[in-house]
């Protein structure tokens, strides 16, 4: 895996000595890894477990033959002086397919919500709801939320530290690797393959492919921290670690099963009863803080300055609040199980963390928000940073919600109810979907060296669109969720409850109505900016010299023999 | 590139002297809100912790002052919703059903509490309005698989069908075609039998074909005329409602596979006023037999 950036030419012994960044051996392991899952699938009784033996022969047949065409015609020789900068470009087209891809199953489950009727598809089992509400969950939050972290992080840490990725080509097999891995998983829901837990749906076969995909992508993010050439790391660096390391000890401990035999999909997990529910909300809730929190912070951190061209506001916050985030996080998990089984000592501790979480996370907020102070008329003239400071608003308000609904008494009314989407919509659709769209809106024309966007004027349509969508969903939600958690407390004066189950769903038609338009436009919104993107790409290219730099500086590559 | 604390022109504040792709901080002080409120928190959270359960420790945790535990909360609770019922449901708990059908203000309080109790526990299978869909009986009729008396209803209710409660009303129908009991010309034989017992027209040389054939495996329990028996839960075939679907593909699957539904023992969840008052509710929504 030894990416030795051999900056020395040696004339004389050319071809051996040129590096592939360690190609010949991926080959080895893919063309390894088709007989073997070949061998599987022949010798496997179960079918479900053949559909994903199928899925990783053909993933490997693939790897196979790109790699022995990118070998034989000298594609994967390494730029040692150069930033590793396609892989990055290709995660962010995947990170707008599956966004894409991830929204619009959203509109469809959301469309059944509302006519049950209508978007029921009998003969088409794999359409039902209970199998693509887990598709769109899984999605948007790893497929277009971790494909935004994997690729920002390698633009991040490669310029922060002034290194090129470590690791040759395993950068390349961590971006295929969870394609993969998101294909198993999503094609695994339509066929029926889960192990029912919530954000943990992937049985026992495709988590360890993830978790292998997972450590390539922490030793090539450590590995490139280590060479660095800057004394220090910057903060951004400090987020993204801590969500790759946490998400992969969540990923690990939630997923301790045993399966039924090494050729059958199932699996079953170590913990049973209430200790399986706490760990599923241990890992579930910092999926959240780490995942969707953490990760994005570390976005937010150089995105923001580097649009506004301004300082961080405060280091000192930043140290704290970084430091705060990630210890108080990890407790506050049982607040996912308040009046249930779980131990009510359990359930206090995990609602007063989450409250001494409000502000921690709120210096993310501030730290991102007084960056801006001194640019604020840009916010006028640039829609990307108008994206920034929206997004930074729904954290704030998403942080603050979530507290408040992890008080006992608040979660009585607010827990099972549309609320919960509500709140997790704010923070998705607002806080994580908008800083994404604003980092990808600097990006591309970074990486494919462009001036600017193809259309600003476009940007502010999807800006408006969207935003709008947002305020619709999650105001609907908050007026169906409040309405449903009072009708199901509701009791008659005779000592008996109101209303049946379904009189409360009855009840929220027109806000699911309303929750399916604000969807939709939140899709349109990614669809223009799409277009958008495909003519910023399609555009001339340009070499003004206000173009991130490719090249690393010359210092850091003699440096990093 | 480090190591130079520069001056911010715009906040007058000075920089940690690190800079990365361009990228600079701000040596503020943490803001002086954000902590006090930070702090008031953590305050929150140690009085809470007085107060409440909240720490474990080996074979124990620390009960709180307070002494809450929401146990002890939910059966309070309990007891007290209890109270509240027995107000008005002490009633009920001396008179018999027939009683209370007959006495308006019982009556009344029973159908009101019937139908509370009706929306929250049988319109999932029965339907809000209690009519019923494929493989759920109507029961806003006046046709009973298993009777329609109140006794009926209540002894259904209490004991379910095809439960697991001893006293369950229980009756198999045999799957005649999947276990190989009839031959398939003999399934459909019978099928036109059974269209030509609710008086639809039928290809009547099956019909013949089939007579000896429903006297010897149906007419047990479905009797001789096809008029069904209510000691087996055995429909009346001879009438236009339909369980399980009247078209020739629902009759000839029917009797394939020998469905049964399962209704839950009531008599486990819900309480002997509630039962009383769901059963005259029901019976008087149907009109009873």
């Amino acid at each position: 895996m030894g990416d030795p950036l051999s900056s020395t030419p040696s004339t004389g012994s050319a071809r051996a000595a040129i590096n592939t960044g360690g190609a010949p051996a991926y080959l080895i392991a893919s063309i390894f890894g088709a007989l073997l899952f070949t061998v599987a699938t022949v010798l496997s009784r179960d079918p479900l477990f053949q559909f994903q033996g199928w899925i990783f022969m053909i993933g490997f047949v693939l790897a196979s033959a790109a790699l022995t065409i990118g070998l034989s015609s000298g594609a994967f020789n390494q730029a040692a002086s150069r930033y590793m900068d396609n892989v990055i470009k290709a995660g962010v087209i995947a990170t707008m397919f599956w966004g894409a891809a991830g929204m619009l199953v959203g509109v469809i489950v959301a469309a059944q919500l509302t006519w049950p009727n209508i978007f029921y598809f009998p003969d088409f089992g794999f359409l039902n709801f209970g199998r693509i509400r887990p598709l769109h969950t899984s999605a948007v939050i790893f497929a277009f939320g971790g494909n935004a972290l994997i690729a920002t992080s390698f633009w991040v840490v490669q310029r922060t530290c002034k290194a090129r990725l470590f690791g040759g080509m395993t950068a390349w097999f961590v971006f295929w690797g969870y394609q993969l891995f998101i294909v198993l998983a999503g094609l695994g829901y339509l066929a029926g393959i889960t192990q029912g837990q919530e954000y943990a749906e992937p049985e026992w076969l495709t988590d360890l492919w993830l978790t292998i995909v997972w450590v390539a992508y922490l030793i090539v993010f450590l590995g490139t921290i280590w060479k660095r050439q800057e004394p220090h790391i910057y903060v951004a660096n400090w987020f993204y670690l801590a969500f790759i390391i946490t998400i992969a000890i969540l990923h690990i401990f939630n997923n301790l099963a045993v399966p039924v035999s090494l050729l059958n999909h199932r699996s079953y997990e170590v913990w049973s009863g209430v200790q399986s529910a706490m760990v599923q909300w241990w890992y579930g809730h910092n999926a959240v803080g780490f995942l969707l929190t953490a990760g994005f912070l570390a976005m937010m951190y150089y995105f923001i300055p580097k649009r506004a061209e301004r300082p961080i506001y405060s280091y000192r916050l930043s140290i704290v609040h970084f430091w705060a985030l990630i210890f108080i996080y990890i407790w506050a998990g049982p607040h996912h199980l308040h009046y249930t089984a779980l131990p009510q000592w359990t359930q206090t501790l995990g609602m007063t963390f989450s409250i001494m979480l409000w502000m921690p996370s709120w210096g993310g907020m501030i730290n991102g928000l007084m960056t801006l102070s001194g640019a604020w008329d840009k916010l006028r003239t640039d829609p990307v940073i108008r994206m920034f400071v929206v997004s930074l608003a729904f954290y704030g308000m998403s942080t603050f919600e979530g507290p408040v609904m992890s008080i006992r008494a608040v979660n009585a009314l607010s827990h099972y109810t549309d609320w919960g989407i509500g709140h997790v919509h704010s923070g998705a659709l607002g806080w994580v979907g908008f800083v994404t769209f604003g980092s990808v809106y600097c990006l591309v024309p970074w990486l494919w060296k462009k001036d600017g966007l193809y259309s600003n004027k476009l940007v502010e349509w999807h800006f408006w669109i969207a935003t709008t969508g947002i305020l619709l969903y999650i105001t609907a939600m908050w007026v169906s969720g409040i309405m449903e958690g009072l009708m199901w407390r509701a009791y008659t004066p005779q000592g008996f409850l109101a209303y049946s189950f379904i009189e409360t769903v009855a009840a929220k038609h027109v806000e699911f109505i309303v929750r399916l338009l604000g969807g939709l436009m939140y899709l349109s919104g990614a669809l223009i900016m799409i277009y958008n993107l495909i003519r910023t790409v399609g555009l001339p290219n340009t070499q003004h010299a206000n173009h991130p730099a490719d090249a690393l500086p010359a210092s850091a590559v003699l440096a990093g023999e | 590139m480090s190591g130079n604390r520069d001056k911010d022109p715009h906040s007058g504040m000075e920089t940690t002297g690190h800079e990365w792709d361009g990228i600079t901080e701000l040596d503020t002080p943490l803001p002086r809100w954000w902590l006090w409120i930070w702090y008031g928190t953590i305050v929150f959270a140690l009085v809470y912790w007085v107060l409440m359960p909240a720490w474990p420790y080996p074979g124990g945790y620390t009960k709180g002052i307070l002494h809450n535990s929401q146990r002890v909360q939910v059966a309070q609770d309990l007891k007290a919703l209890q109270a509240q019922r027995d107000v008005q449901g002490r009633a009920l708990t001396n008179a018999s059903l027939d009683q209370i059908e007959r006495d308006p203000k019982l009556q009344a309080y029973a159908m009101t509490l019937g139908q509370l109790t009706f929306n929250a526990n049988c319109a999932a299978c029965h339907g809000a309005g209690g009519t019923g869909s494929k493989g759920y009986p109507n029961l806003r009729d006046d046709v009973w698989l298993w009777g329609g008396s109140l006794q009926d209803i209540q002894t259904t209710l209490i004991h379910g069908i095809r439960s697991q409660d001893p006293e369950a009303r229980n009756s198999k129908m045999p799957s005649f075609g999947a276990d190989g009991l009839l031959k398939p010309a003999e399934v459909n034989d019978l099928t036109e039998y059974v269209v030509a017992l609710s008086r639809r027209p039928a290809n009547q040389a099956a019909v013949a074909r089939a007579a000896p054939l429903f006297a010897n495996n149906c007419a047990v329990c479905h009797a001789a005329d096809g008029k069904g028996n209510a000691t087996f839960g055995a429909p009346n075939l001879t009438d236009k409602d339909w369980l399980y679907g009247g078209d020739r593909a629902s009759i000839h699957d029917q009797i394939w596979n020998g469905r049964g539904g399962v209704m839950p023992n009531w008599g486990k969840r819900l309480d002997a006023n509630t039962l009383k008052a769901l059963t005259v509710y029901i019976h008087a929504n149907a009109g009873g037999g």
